[in-house]
C-alpha cells in the first residue's frame, strides 16, 4: 500500500479497494518502524490523522468524490498547525502550538487530506542540507550516511521512503527542489504569490514560496490544485485564476522550445549530472521539444545577491522572537536587554545566528546602499536575463543542483560552501518565476534532477513536461533499498 | 574591508543576540567569508538599474476600512511565556 502515488490512492479509495483509515493506519505504522532511521518527522499527528481519516471515509460513503478526499500528507514544519507544535526546527519554537492554521493547511484539510505528521526541516528553513535542525539532521534514504538536502528535508526523505506519497515544503532559495533532486521526487517551487504564504512561519518574505514534493509530476498536480489561490489574508497573493493542473498533463511537447542556458554547464557542475541532464534533453527531443541554447549573463552575481536579500529580510522577520510573546524565553533575565538577548542567543542555532547578522549588517546605517541596494539592482538584472529568454523559448531546463547529495557533516563549518550549491536554485526566487525538479538519473547511487523554469503563473506547463517525460522514462519509479 | 571582533560585538548587539565568548572567533571568521562572498557584487555594473523589491513588482493591496478581526487575546496570551490579568509580563523597565 505504501507504493502508492496520490493519484493511485485517489482511484482505490473511489473503487472502495480500501478505507482512507485502513491507508492511514498502514502509513502510521510504516512510520513507526521506519522514521527512527531518517528522522524526517519532528511530530507524528496520529490522533488527528485517524480522526481526518474516518471523517474523509464518511464523505466518501455521503457521495463526495474528489483527489484528495482521505490522500494522507504531511506539513512541513513551518505551516501554522491549530493546537499542534509548529518548531520551525527550532529550539525557539520548541513549546509553540499556533492559535491558528495556516491557508495551505487549513485548504488541504478542507480538501479532506489526513495529516500524518509535521516533517523536519533546517532551523527557519535556513540550510541546503537539513543540517541545521535543533531535533537532529534528516537522513537520506538513498544512502543514510548522506544528506536529503533542504530545507524541506524531511520532506522529502519521507516521500522518498515511502513513509507517505506526498508532502508540503516551502523554496526560499531551492528549498522544495534541491531536496526533490537529492532523493528522486518532483517537487514544484510556484511563481510567487501564486500560494498564500499566511501561516507560513516568514524567513525571506519577498522569496518564499511553498509547494507540494511528491514521486511524480501527476501528484503534484494534485496536491498543487489543492494549495493555489488568492487569499486576502496575504498582501503578497496575486488574484489570478487557478487552472486545472491536472487537464493540462497529457499535451502534446510537439514544437515546445526547451532553452539551455550554456551557464548552467560550466566549470562546478559534477560531469556525471551534465551527462545525465544531456540525456534527458534528448528524451525530451524525442517528444517533440526542440531544443535551443541560451544565455543567462549574470546568473553568476546571483549567490552573493541572494545571500545579502535573504538575510537582510530575516533579520526582520526573526526580529519578532523575543522571548515575550511566544516562544523560548531564557530563564531568571535581570533586565529586558537580557531577556532579549539570551532568549534569541540561547533559542536560535548558529547559522539562525549567523543570517541574522549578516541582514543586521547588510541593513544598518551607511552599508544599506552597498549591500542591500546594491542587492537588490542586481536581482532586476536576473529578473531581466529570465525575461529576455522567455522571449526565445518557452521553458528552461538544465541541472537542479551542481553535485549530488553530499556526506553528513562534510561541508564543516564553512557556510558559504553550502551557499554555492544553490547556484542553480537561486535565481528563480529571485525572480520569483515557478520551477520543477524532476528525477532524471542517478549518479553512483545518488539521484540526479533536472530542472525546468517557466515564465510566471506556467506550473501547468512544467508540470506537462514532467509528466510527459515521466510517461517514457521510469527514473521516478526507483525506490531506495531498504524502504 | 574585513570585520573585526569590535564589530561583530556591535552588530550582535543590534540584532539583540547574545554570544557567547567562546564562539565569538569563529562567528567572526564566517561572517568575513560570508561579506566576502557579498563583496562580490562590487564588481557588476548596476548604473541606471532600479532595486526590485518584489518579483511581480506587486504594489500592497489596499482594503475597504472595516474591522474583519475579532479579539483573541486569550488565545494568543496561551502560548506566552508570562501573563498576568491579560499583560504579558517582562523584566522591570522603569525604576
Amino acid at each position: 500500500m505504501h507504493q502508492l502515488t496520490l493519484a493511485e490512492i485517489a482511484r482505490g479509495l473511489a473503487a472502495k479497494q480500501f478505507s482512507s483509515e485502513e491507508l492511514t493506519r498502514a502509513l502510521l505504522a510504516r512510520i513507526q518502524a521506519l522514521d527512527p532511521r531518517l528522522n524526517a518527522f519532528i511530530t507524528v499527528t496520529e490522533a488527528l490523522a485517524l480522526e481526518q481519516a474516518r471523517a474523509a471515509d464518511a464523505r466518501r460513503a455521503a457521495g463526495e468524490s474528489s483527489p484528495l478526499l482521505g490522500a494522507p500528507i504531511a506539513h512541513k514544519d513551518l505551516f501554522c498547525t491549530r493546537g499542534i507544535r509548529t518548531s520551525c526546527g527550532s529550539r525557539m519554537l520548541d513549546n509553540f502550538e499556533a492559535p491558528y492554521d495556516a491557508t495551505v493547511v487549513e485548504k488541504l484539510a478542507a480538501a479532506g487530506t489526513v495529516t500524518l505528521g509535521k516533517t523536519n526541516m533546517d532551523e527557519f528553513a535556513m540550510g541546503s542540507a537539513n543540517e541545521n535542525s535543533h531535533y537532529g539532521a534528516v537522513k537520506n534514504p538513498w544512502q543514510l550516511d548522506h544528506v536529503p538536502g533542504g530545507s524541506s528535508g524531511g520532506s522529502a526523505a519521507a516521500v522518498a521512503a515511502r513513509l507517505l506519497p506526498a508532502t508540503t515544503g516551502t523554496d526560499t532559495g531551492g528549498s522544495i527542489r534541491q531536496p526533490a533532486a537529492f532523493t528522486n521526487l518532483t517537487g514544484l517551487k510556484p511563481t510567487y504569490g501564486r500560494i498564500s504564504r499566511w501561516g507560513m512561519i516568514a524567513y525571506a518574505s519577498s522569496l518564499d514560496q511553498a509547494g507540494p514534493l511528491a514521486r511524480t509530476a501527476e501528484d503534484c498536480a494534485l496536491l498543487l490544485q489543492g494549495m493555489a489561490g488568492f487569499d486576502p489574508k496575504d498582501s503578497t497573493s496575486i488574484d489570478e485564476a487557478v487552472p486545472d493542473y491536472s487537464a493540462t498533463l497529457n499535451d502534446s511537447l510537439e514544437g515546445l522550445r526547451i532553452g539551455v542556458p550554456k551557464e548552467y554547464f560550466g566549470a562546478g557542475l559534477d560531469p556525471r549530472i551534465g551527462e545525465r541532464v544531456q540525456a534527458s534533453i534528448r528524451d525530451l527531443e524525442k517528444l517533440g521539444a526542440v531544443i535551443k541554447e541560451i544565455s543567462l549573463p549574470n546568473m553568476q552575481h546571483a549567490i552573493p545577491a541572494y545571500y545579502v536579500i535573504a538575510p537582510a529580510e530575516a533579520s526582520s522577520n526573526l526580529s519578532r522572537f523575543d522571548g515575550v510573546r511566544f516562544g523560548y524565553r531564557c530563564e531568571n533575565p535581570v533586565d529586558l536587554t537580557d531577556l532579549y538577548k539570551r532568549s534569541r542567543g540561547e533559542g536560535f542555532g548558529p547559522e539562525v545566528q549567523r543570517r541574522i547578522m549578516v541582514g543586521t549588517y547588510a541593513l544598518s546605517a551607511g552599508y544599506y546602499d552597498a549591500y542591500y541596494l546594491k542587492a537588490q539592482r542586481i536581482r532586476r538584472l536576473i529578473k531581466n536575463d529570465f525575461m529576455a529568454a522567455f522571449q526565445e523559448v518557452d521553458v528552461i531546463l538544465g541541472p537542479t543542483t551542481p553535485n549530488p547529495a553530499w556526506k553528513l557533516g562534510a561541508k564543516g563549518n564553512d557556510p558559504v560552501a553550502a551557499y554555492l550549491e544553490d547556484v542553480y536554485t537561486i535565481t528563480a526566487n529571485l525572480a520569483g518565476l515557478p520551477g520543477l525538479s524532476m528525477p532524471v538519473g542517478f549518479a553512483d547511487g545518488l539521484p540526479v534532477g533536472a530542472q525546468l523554469l517557466a515564465p510566471y503563473f506556467q506550473e501547468g506547463r512544467l508540470l506537462n513536461i514532467a509528466h510527459r517525460y515521466q510517461q517514457v522514462t521510469d527514473w521516478h519509479l526507483q525506490s531506495p533499498e531498504g524502504f | 574591508m574585513a570585520l573585526e571582533r569590535s564589530d561583530v560585538e556591535k552588530i550582535a548587539h543590534l540584532a539583540r543576540l547574545g554570544l557567547c565568548e567562546a564562539d565569538l572567533p569563529s562567528t567572526l571568521d564566517a561572517l568575513n567569508s560570508i561579506l566576502s562572498l557579498a563583496d562580490q557584487m562590487q564588481s557588476v555594473d548596476t548604473q541606471n538599474i532600479a532595486p526590485l523589491a518584489h518579483p511581480l513588482e506587486a504594489s500592497q493591496r489596499l482594503r475597504p476600512d472595516q474591522v474583519t478581526e475579532h479579539n483573541q487575546r486569550e488565545a494568543y496570551q496561551a502560548v506566552a511565556p508570562a501573563v498576568d490579568s491579560g499583560l504579558y509580563l517582562v523584566p522591570k523597565v522603569i525604576e
